[in-house]
């Protein structure tokens, strides 16, 4: 479960921006998981509540947006979501040409932070 | 308030790879992080690996698999310098448990440095370690199904080692179909046959992997 390690780094993130803010209470954290990070929304919520009681971040919500997979067919080139939720997800049937192979991954490795609500 | 934060939350250890890769840049070692389920064979790869390639370079592990105590052992019986990392239980390695390593390491007499990471498909993935080859390693009785299961894990590696080849003649596994799903991932993906315990298929990949330290030199 790297939601743990996730969680932690989010966490350092999170203390840093309210002290450069001058905040003392967090209200929510809005995260966004590209798909390729495998990231269990259930998992990281846990992971974040677990090391955020009797902090400043006690009963923040964490509100988890991931990005769906957009590939670039390794043939004709369109671009498309990946449609699949299985773990076969990277290897997609192009709609436009059915080719499988070799797809270049346009959206879905980001993971960052996109704001805070907090006071 | 609102307060637009857009940062990486992986930010640190993408820092601190860099500064590794820095390091090892300036050191001429070539660095490998080895990968796999746990059991797949990476202790064995790598003492079939440095039985041969200790001739020719000055090597050394970092192991940080927690499965079993005994990997260190079986490392430095090969004679290469070995350092165990303490994971604390971690489901993977990340960068400043390389760094705290580093301390231990005379990077400068080093040309070639394996890292095994913690024995698990998903989430050493998502930490790099600043080294300049990733390897996935995945055993026959696994399944060919694997690379398909676990893409991501797949399309960031530069080489498939396929180990436990000695096991396929009794287990039905289509080495084909493996390869063609991480290949399908990864286009750019090399792919080695081998059996870390009976020596099948070793010679291909300690060539290879002995192209990249020579490689690795000539650069610097
Ligand atoms: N049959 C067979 N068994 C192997 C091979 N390589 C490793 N093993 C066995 O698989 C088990 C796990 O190997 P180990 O190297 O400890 O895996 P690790 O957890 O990935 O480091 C051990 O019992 C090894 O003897 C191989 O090529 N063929
Ligand atoms: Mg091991
Ligand atoms: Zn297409």
């Amino acid at each position: 479960m790297h939601e743990m390690s996730v969680a932690q780094s989010l966490i350092h993130i999170i203390q840093s921006e309210m002290d450069k803010n001058a905040v003392t209470s967090l209200q929510t954290v809005k995260v966004k998981a590209g798909r390729i990070n495998a990231i269990v929304p259930e998992a990281l919520e846990t992971a974040f509540h677990t090391l955020t009681q009797g902090t400043t971040m006690q009963g923040a919500r964490l509100e988890l947006e991931t990005v769906p997979l957009e590939l670039e067919c390794g043939s004709c080139g369109t671009r498309f979501i990946s449609a699949t939720e299985d773990p076969l997800f990277l290897h997609s049937e192009c709609p436009q040409c059915g080719w499988e192979l070799g797809h270049r991954v346009v959206k879905g490795r980001e993971l960052f932070i996109e704001y805070i609500e907090a006071d | 308030m609102q307060i637009q934060v857009v940062r990486k939350i992986l930010e640190d250890n993408e820092e601190t790879a860099k500064r590794l890769r820095d390091t090892f840049r300036d050191n001429s070692t070539l660095v490998l992080n080895l990968m796999s389920s746990p059991g797949a064979g990476k202790t064995s790869l790598l003492e079939a690996t440095l039985g041969v390639l200790q001739r020719s370079f000055h090597t050394a592990v970092i192991e940080g698999d927690i499965n079993t105590t005994r990997d260190a052992e079986r490392i430095a019986a090969t004679g290469a310098q070995t350092l165990q990392i303490n994971t604390d239980g971690a489901c993977h390695l990340d960068s400043s448990m390389v760094l705290q390593a580093l301390e231990h390491l005379d990077l400068s007499r080093l040309d070639l440095l394996f890292i095994e990471n913690v024995g698990n498909l998903v989430c050493p993935a998502a930490f790099e370690l600043g080294e300049d080859l990733t390897v996935t390693l995945l055993s026959v009785p696994e399944g060919d199904d694997k690379p398909e299961k676990y893409p991501a894990m797949f399309a960031k590696s530069h080489a498939l080692v396929l180990n436990k080849t000695d096991l396929l003649p009794y287990l039905s596994f289509d080495v084909e179909r493996a390869q063609k799903a991480a290949r399908a991932v990864n286009k750019d993906l090399e792919f080695f046959s081998v059996s870390a315990t009976q020596g099948e298929g070793l010679e291909n990949w300690t060539q290879w992997l002995g192209d990249r330290v020579r490689d690795k030199k000539k650069t610097d």
